[in-house]
């Protein structure tokens, strides 16, 4: 990071257009020095897998040939296939070779000059890469996270300049508006209405606030978005900021997430050191800046409301709404607040126009979504696909089904709050309508894959447990009723329930979802009302015949309520 | 009623010690104003710095903040992230979030168990190793994940498991 600002120690600030593009041309002729980029992945998957290691040995092994100046090695951002890390990427020739150790290095360098090493290459034209639409993640690898030229150089922050100089704030919510996006962060709100109803409040304190507390479990897409594109995220948050009037802004990040904070900061420092940040932004009387909150590791912090009390200092409790954070929010004044993703749309929005975002996607879901997926699937990683893909597409043809000899049983989407699809639904299109008529939800974007050895009574006990100990405590349905349908999904799952405890689960749930103050509660019964509309066969097995057809709550075929062999 | 007299001002607070650790710590609310909102980030510091967070430094914490120790308390045990006790010499967090728990993050935890007898959350008595969890943190393309040391490690199983644990268990 430090070499990398070296560089640009003499960078001007950015107060125009032209100083924007002297920037970018700057930038293109640095990389247009080198015969070659090679890009080795630094995803938190890559990285556990030794691309550091792969990395430092690329480098050394090039400044040893002396051949630094015909090519540049950079950390890049994600690739997405997980899968095969760790990855290295080749360009301009397009290569992306998978599983390289610093032991390839040689071959590696030594192909550079000639045809690429095929054993290692990875099919970066296969499905898992052309079925997807890149949005928020486009120029995917190509960027080095750390450096604010390379996005400079890619047409980074030309919105906010446009905005700045060309459009009202009225102007900048009707583009948003008009491009139908919605937010990403699960419930699917109308960004363009949300943006209008901050830019309205009469106040003269007004703050925007990112959400990326991604609580989820099984869901990484904000995690790699913030990771890979700082820029945009941030370009897209002091658009906001100027929309709707606000002069102050957060990204509330999760602990866990500690590469995540260190370049958004790292963002924020370049941001403020060209004057894209700060007093008078490009020449105008628009002034804005940005800090990172760091939380606490409370899942309940996702929720808006609590997410305001965690930044103001406290214990991350919700409030009811209304008043809406869009009236009072941080510290009493409004506030407007989005996801991660939804603030990575902007950018590009505003660049390409509402119309061509609206061309994306379906009639009411536009645009592209992240995915995180796992589980038992071939292909594990981040994918963006348009709105609209059906299920069966991003699970068979983009992750490449289940491993061999085993049988696909359930995609989980949606997080804790979300449900368990079926085979027999997975023509069903992934967008927030059809999502939800299934009894799930979008969520923030987990995909989780599970084949025949889950149980879905243990799933939905296993998210039953995570929502009793995250439930902050305030409201009573959510605090007393999670453990009580976690009591008896756990005596199901040991075969001891009745059918009158079945009943009363279902009637549980019910007064979970309906009477809880915030998301949490509300979402909390639908893995087990999904399951229980879908595999209820499954249910009925561990009651009625004392037994865990998939083997995973004891062994299979064997009675529940015989006690384990001590031999 | 909050006064401007130097000798109610939060700032003329000394730390508990003369560790130097706790310049780190007044930098952090001084950055803040001493405001309510320095709290958490107050606490991560303190944790960062000190590995846990123990009554004297809550209660330094409560009094130059100007809040009340419930309030601190309140804080540190609401957040997963705070500890109240000293961790071990070694840290091995186990992610449970669904792709690891799908994927057997259970074994990971039970080979870990019958290596050192510690369950989820306990440190070994002679302080060596702790066993944590974590609600995911976001390595699920290679799940099952844990962090040992700091460290990600990915597409574990309960023998390799094993390996990483036998190391810290023999060596000194």
């Amino acid at each position: 990071m430090n070499a990398n600002n070296l560089n640009n120690s003499k960078a001007q600030t950015i107060r125009s257009n032209d100083d924007l593009l002297l920037c970018a041309e700057r930038e293109k002729d640095r990389q247009a020095q080198y015969k070659q980029n090679l890009f080795v992945c630094m995803g938190t998957a890559c990285q556990s897998c030794g691309s550091t290691e792969v990395l430092k040995a690329l480098s050394s092994r090039i400044k040893d040939l002396g051949l630094e100046k015909d090519y540049l090695i950079s950390p890049g951002g994600c690739q997405g296939n997980c899968s095969q890390a760790p990855l290295v990427s080749v360009h301009p020739q397009n290569v992306l070779y998978q599983n390289i150790s610093p032991q390839n290095t040689n071959d590696i360098i030594g192909s550079l000059k000639g045809s690429p090493i095929k054993e290692l290459s990875c099919d970066n034209q296969s499905s898992f890469f052309a079925r997807q639409t890149r949005i928020v993640t486009e120029y995917r690898g190509l960027l080095n996270p750390e450096r604010i030229e390379d996005y400079i150089a890619v047409g980074g922050f030309s919105s906010l300049l446009k905005v700045l100089t060309q459009m009202s704030p009225s102007q900048v919510i009707q583009e948003i508006t008009c491009s139908g996006l919605r937010g990403r962060g699960g419930a699917g709100y109308p960004t363009g209405l949300k943006w209008s109803t901050v830019a309205k409040a009469n106040d003269s304190q007004k703050y925007v606030i990112c959400n990326a507390d991604e609580g989820d479990p099984g869901a990484f897409m904000n995690r790699n978005v913030l990771e890979d594109y700082p820029y945009k995220i941030l370009e897209g948050m002091t658009i906001a900021g100027y929309a709707v009037g606000a002069n102050q802004g957060y990204v509330y990040v999760r602990a866990e997430y500690d590469v995540a904070v260190k370049r958004v900061e790292n963002a924020i420092k370049n941001m403020q050191r060209l004057a894209l940040l700060g007093n008078s932004i490009g020449n105008t009387s628009f002034n804005f800046n940005l800090e990172v909150r760091v939380g606490g590791g409370a899942f309940v912090c996702g929720e808006e409301t609590a997410l305001i009390a965690s930044i103001e200092g406290g214990r991350a409790l919700p409030s009811p709404r209304p008043p809406y954070p869009a009236e009072s929010g941080l510290w009493g004044h409004p506030t407007l607040i989005n996801n991660v993703e939804t603030y990575g749309h902007i950018a590009p929005i505003i660049r390409n126009g509402s119309q061509w975002f609206a061309n994306i996607g379906t009639q009411k879901s536009k645009g592209t979504k992240t995915f995180a997926l796992s589980g038992c699937i071939k292909n594990t990683g981040l994918v963006e696909v348009a709105l609209g893909t059906t299920l069966r597409e991003m699970i068979f043809d983009i992750g490449g089904g289940v491993p061999e000899g085993r049988k696909f049983k359930a995609v989980q989407t949606g997080g804790p709050a979300g449900g368990c699809i079926p085979e027999s639904q997975l023509d069903a299109s992934i967008d927030y309508e059809s999502l939800k008529s299934l009894g799930s939800f979008m969520g923030s974007g987990g995909m989780i894959v599970m084949d025949d050895s889950s149980c879905m009574v243990d799933v939905a006990k296993y998210f039953m447990q995570f929502c009793a100990a995250e439930s902050c405590g305030k409201c009573i349905p959510c605090r007393v009723g999670t453990v009580h349908i976690y009591d008896l999904l756990n005596k199901i799952t040991k075969g001891e329930a009745s059918l009158e405890d079945l009943s009363q689960l279902e009637s549980l749930c019910d007064v979970v979802q309906n009477t809880s103050l915030c998301g949490l509660g509300q979402g909390a019964p639908n893995p087990v009302l999904s399951t229980l509309h879908f595999f209820k066969d499954e249910y009925i097995a561990h009651i009625v015949d004392h037994i865990c057809p998939a083997g995973a709550c004891g062994p299979k075929g064997q009675d529940l309520r015989r006690p384990a062999c001590v031999l | 009623m909050p006064s401007s007299s130097p000798i109610n001002a939060p700032h003329s607070m000394a730390p508990p010690t003369d560790d130097p650790r706790w310049r780190l710590v007044d930098t952090t609310m001084r950055h803040y104003g001493y405001a309510p909102n320095a709290l958490i980030e107050t606490l991560r510091i303190v944790q960062e710095s000190f590995g846990y967070l123990d009554a004297i430094a809550m209660k330094y914490i409560a009094r130059s903040l100007r809040m009340p120790l419930s309030k601190v308390y309140g804080v540190v045990t609401f957040y997963g992230l705070f500890r109240l006790k000293p961790p071990g010499e070694h840290t091995c967090t186990v992610c449970l979030g669904t792709a690891c728990y799908i994927k057997g993050a259970k074994n990971l935890l039970d080979a870990v168990k019958l290596c050192t007898g510690l369950l989820l959350g306990q440190t070994s008595a002679d302080n060596k190793i702790s066993l944590l969890s974590c609600r995911c943190f976001g390595a699920c393309g290679i799940a099952p994940a844990a962090i040992l040391d700091g460290q990600v490690i990915g597409n574990l199983n309960s023998s390799e498991m094993e390996k990483h644990i036998r190391k810290w268990t023999v060596s000194k």
